[in-house]
C-alpha cells in the first residue's frame, strides 16, 4: 500500500478516518492535489497511419500473456468483418488486445485501431475498486491482483473505454483479464510489451510517457496536413500511458471523443465529500429532532409526577 | 388460513400458555399450534406454494449451474454490461424498497409518532429481509462470493464507493437484525434480550438514518463512475446520490403501504385488531409522506435536467422514454396520493403505491441496464437469469411470510412483554 496515487491516498485518510478507523493505518498525509502521473511512467504512441492491420501485436499478445489459442488464426482477416449487437470486436476473456479495421469515408484505404489497456494515469478501475486490487506502477502499468478480488466488476463499469473483462467462464477460479502492459515479463525489466515489439510497422513506439507526447506533437508539426491536431490520450480521462494519433478526427476510427478531460474519480468526488458531513452532522441534527418532538411528552410526564408528589 | 376454527381458540398463537395452562414449545410454535398433517393440509391448499415449487422446481438447478459452471452459463457473460438484472433489480430495485424500516423507526422512535406504532415492525421487517435478500442477489452476482468479507478484513479500498455501500450495508443490517430481535424474544420468551435491546433503540435508530442516507445515496454515486455511458437524462454528476436517497424515501413507504395491504387482506387471521383497525389511517399518513418526497424527488429531478443543460435531450427518443418514466412512475401516483390523501380513498393510495414502487424499480432498471450503454445497444437478459432473479425473489417472499405467520409483527403478543 506504500506507492498508489496520492490523491487516492488523500482520499483514503479522510474517509478511513470516520468509516473504519480502527481497520486503516493511514501514516502518509498528503494534501489534496491533482496527480500528473509518475515522471517517470512509460508509454506507448500508436500512429494509426502506420498500421497495416497484420495483427502481429494480436499474436505477440496472446502467446505472452498464455491466452487460450482463438477460433480463427491470427492471419485469418475476416475477423475485420465480425459484427456483434452492431459493435466491432473488443476485449475478452481470450483476447487482451483487438485490432478493428474502419472504413473512412473519402480515404482510398482502410484505417486499423489496436485497442488495450490504456493504462490511465489516475486509473478509473484503481479508483473504484473496493479490495484494491490494482496498483499503478511507476513504471505506468496497471496491473491487477486476482488474490483480493472478490468478482463485482466494478472496474468494468468504471473504464470509460470498455477494457477489462471477466472470466464468466469459470465458477471457482473467475478473474479480471486484461493487459497489464506485459509488467511482470517486461515492464518491469525496462523491456517493451510484446505487441510493441511485435509490429512490423513500427506503428507503436515505446518510451517515456513525457518523450512520447513531445514525439507526437513533433510528427503533427512536421508533417502538416498528415494528422488532426491531437494525441488522444493526452488529456482524456486525465491521461493515458497509451496515446494515439490519427490522420482522420477520432471519432471516425471509434475513439470516444466524449469521454471527460479529466480522471474519471472527479464526478465520484461530489458525494465521496458528502460522506464525512453526513456521518458527523446527521447524529447531532437528530438527537436535536428527537428533542424537540417529544418534549410536550415529557412535559406531561413532569407534570404527571409532580401531581403526585403533591397527593 | 381456514383451518383456524371456533373450536380451536388457540390458534393462531398469541401467547406462551395453550388454553389449558400448558406452555407451547417452540417446535409448536413453529408448526403454528397445528398437526403436522393438518400443516401439510393447508400448505397444499394454498395455489401461492404450488406456483412456488414450479418456480423452485427450475430455479434451483439453475443455481446449481450457476454455481458450478459459472455466471456465463446461465447469463449472456456481457463484458459491456457488467451488471445485469442480479443487481440492477436484486441490490438496485430492492434496497431503495427496503427503506421502510429507517423511515418508520425514524417516525415512531425519533418523532414519538406513536400513532404508527402497529406498522413500525412490519416496517423494520420488510427492511432487514429487504437488504438480506439484495445480499443474496449479491451472492449470486459476484464472481467470488466466498470473498465477501474481504471488503472488510482482507484488501481494503476505502476510497471506493462500494467499500462505503458494502460497509454500510453489513452494519445496517446488523442494526435492522436487532431492530427486529425484540419480536423474536417475545416469541421465544426471553424478555432480558428484550429490555437491553429497548435501551439502545435510539442510538439504533439514529445510526439506521446515518447509514440509509449514506448508502442509499451511494448506490446513485455507484454510476458516477460511469459518467460517459449512462444517458445524461439519468446520471446527474452532481446529484445523483440525492435522487436515488429521495426515491428511496418513497419506494421504502410504498412497499410498507403495499406489504400491508396484502398481509391485511391474505393473512387477516394473524393480523390484530390495533392492527387492522388502525390501517387505513396510517395508510394515509404513509401516503403523505409518500407525496412530499414525490414532488421533491420531481422537481430535483428537473433541477438536474436544467443544471446539466440537459434540455435538448428531452426532445430526442430517450427524451421522450424519459418523460414517460418520469409521467408514470412519479406524477401519476404523486396524484393519485394527493387525490386519496384529500379525499380518503385508501383503495386509491393502495393502487399508487404500487405504481411507486414498480416505477422505482423501473427507474433502477433504467440506471443500470436500459439507458446504460445508451450509446451501444441494449442488453436482453439471459432467461436463465431471469429465472434465477424470480427463483431468488420468492424466496424472499416465503421467507417474509413464514417470519409473519409466526412473529409478533402484525400483532401484539399477549403473554409477557
Amino acid at each position: 500500500m506504500k506507492k498508489t496515487v496520492s490523491r487516492r491516498n488523500f482520499l483514503k485518510g479522510g474517509l478511513a478516518g470516520t468509516a473504519a478507523v480502527a481497520v486503516i493505518q493511514n501514516k502518509e498525509a498528503h494534501a489534496a492535489q491533482s496527480f500528473e502521473g509518475y515522471p517517470e511512467g512509460m508509454g506507448v504512441l500508436v500512429d494509426l497511419t502506420r498500421c497495416i492491420g497484420c495483427r502481429s501485436c494480436e499474436a505477440a499478445c496472446n502467446k505472452e500473456q498464455e491466452l487460450p489459442e482463438p477460433a480463427k488464426p491470427f492471419d485469418d482477416y475476416s475477423v475485420f468483418d465480425e459484427i456483434k449487437h452492431g459493435q466491432k470486436r473488443r476485449t475478452d476473456e481470450t483476447a487482451y488486445t483487438v485490432v478493428n479495421r474502419y472504413d473512412v469515408p473519402n480515404l482510398d484505404h482502410p484505417l486499423f485501431r489496436k485497442i488495450q489497456c490504456n493504462h490511465c494515469q489516475e486509473p478509473a478501475c484503481l479508483t473504484s475498486c473496493f479490495v484494491n486490487a490494482y496498483t499503478k506502477t511507476p513504471e505506468g502499468a496497471v496491473i491487477y491482483n486476482s488474490k483480493v478480488c472478490v468478482g463485482c466488476r466494478t472496474c468494468m463499469i468504471a473504464c470509460p473505454f470498455y477494457i477489462p473483462t471477466f472470466k464468466y467462464s469459470s465458477a471457482f477460479d473467475p478473474r479480471i483479464m486484461k493487459c497489464v502492459f506485459c509488467y511482470d515479463t517486461r515492464l518491469k525489466d525496462g523491456k517493451p510489451p510484446a505487441c510493441v515489439e511485435a509490429c512490423p510497422q513500427e506503428a507503436l513506439t515505446f518510451g517515456r510517457r513525457n518523450d512520447l507526447i513531445n514525439m507526437g506533437r513533433q510528427r503533427i508539426r512536421e508533417t502538416p496536413g498528415k494528422y488532426v491536431e491531437h494525441i488522444y490520450g493526452e488529456k482524456e480521462v486525465g491521461g493515458t500511458a497509451w496515446m494515439y494519433i490519427s490522420s482522420v478526427p477520432f471519432d471516425q476510427v471509434g475513439f470516444d471523443t466524449h469521454v471527460p478531460k479529466e480522471p474519471i474519480l472527479n464526478s465520484v468526488k461530489d458525494f465521496l465529500a458528502i460522506v464525512p458531513m453526513v456521518l458527523t452532522i446527521w447524529p447531532g441534527l437528530f438527537v436535536g429532532f428527537h428533542l424537540l418532538a417529544t418534549r410536550k411528552e415529557k412535559i406531561k410526564e413532569q407534570e404527571k409526577e409532580d401531581k403526585e408528589g403533591q397527593v | 388460513m381456514r383451518i383456524f376454527s371456533k373450536e380451536r381458540p388457540e390458534i393462531p398463537i398469541v401467547h406462551h400458555l395453550k388454553a389449558d395452562g400448558t406452555e407451547w414449545t417452540i417446535k409448536e410454535k413453529l408448526w403454528l399450534g397445528l398437526s403436522i398433517g393438518e400443516y401439510k393440509k393447508q400448505f397444499f391448499r394454498n395455489p401461492v406454494n404450488w406456483l412456488m415449487m414450479g418456480i423452485f422446481a427450475l430455479g434451483v438447478p439453475l443455481l446449481l449451474q450457476r454455481y458450478i459452471y459459472g455466471l456465463g452459463a446461465v447469463t449472456h457473460a456481457s463484458n459491456d454490461y457488467p451488471w445485469g438484472l442480479f443487481l440492477g433489480f436484486g441490490l438496485f430495485g430492492m434496497v431503495p424498497l427496503s427503506a421502510s424500516g429507517f423511515m418508520l423507526g425514524t417516525t415512531v422512535e425519533l418523532f414519538g409518532r406513536k400513532d404508527f406504532h402497529p406498522i413500525e415492525r412490519l416496517a423494520l421487517l420488510n427492511g432487514l429481509l429487504g437488504y438480506f435478500f439484495a445480499v443474496l442477489f449479491l451472492e449470486v452476482d459476484l464472481g467470488m462470493p466466498w470473498r465477501l468479507p474481504y471488503p472488510m478484513f482482507v484488501s481494503l479500498g476505502p476510497a471506493a464507493v462500494l467499500f462505503l455501500v458494502a460497509w454500510h450495508v453489513a452494519t445496517y443490517l446488523s442494526v435492522q437484525v436487532a431492530e427486529v430481535l425484540p419480536a423474536f424474544f417475545e416469541w421465544i420468551g426471553w424478555l432480558k434480550g428484550k429490555r437491553v435491546i429497548r435501551k439502545m433503540v435510539l442510538g439504533l435508530t439514529i445510526a439506521g438514518i446515518i447509514l440509509s442516507t449514506l448508502h442509499q445515496g451511494a448506490l446513485g454515486a455507484l454510476f458516477t463512475y460511469a459518467p460517459a455511458k449512462v444517458h445524461p437524462l439519468w446520471l446527474s454528476v452532481n446529484f445523483q446520490w440525492i435522487h436515488f436517497f429521495c426515491s428511496s424515501i418513497f419506494a421504502g413507504l410504498s412497499m410498507i403501504i403495499i406489504s400491508s395491504t396484502l398481509i391485511r387482506y391474505f393473512m387477516a387471521w394473524r393480523c390484530d385488531d390495533e392492527f387492522k383497525d388502525s390501517l387505513d389511517y396510517i395508510t394515509i399518513g404513509l401516503a403523505k409522506g409518500c407525496s412530499y418526497s414525490m414532488i421533491t424527488y420531481l422537481i430535483i429531478k428537473i433541477v438536474a435536467v436544467a443544471h446539466d443543460q440537459e434540455w435538448s435531450y428531452l426532445l430526442t427518443g430517450w427524451g421522450s422514454y424519459y418523460m414517460l418514466e418520469l409521467g408514470v412512475a412519479v406524477v401519476i401516483p404523486m396524484f393519485m396520493f394527493a387525490i386519496g390523501i384529500r379525499h380518503r380513498y385508501v383503495g386509491l393510495i393502495r393502487f399508487a403505491a404500487l405504481i411507486a414502487a414498480l416505477g422505482i424499480i423501473w427507474n433502477r432498471l433504467n440506471t443500470a441496464l436500459i439507458c446504460y450503454n445508451w450509446q451501444l445497444y441494449q442488453e436482453i437478459p439471459h432467461w436463465k437469469e431471469v429465472w434465477i432473479t424470480i427463483t431468488i425473489y420468492s424466496l424472499y417472499f416465503l421467507t417474509y411470510r413464514f417470519i409473519v405467520y409466526r412473529l409478533p409483527i402484525v400483532y401484539g403478543w399477549k403473554g409477557e412483554k
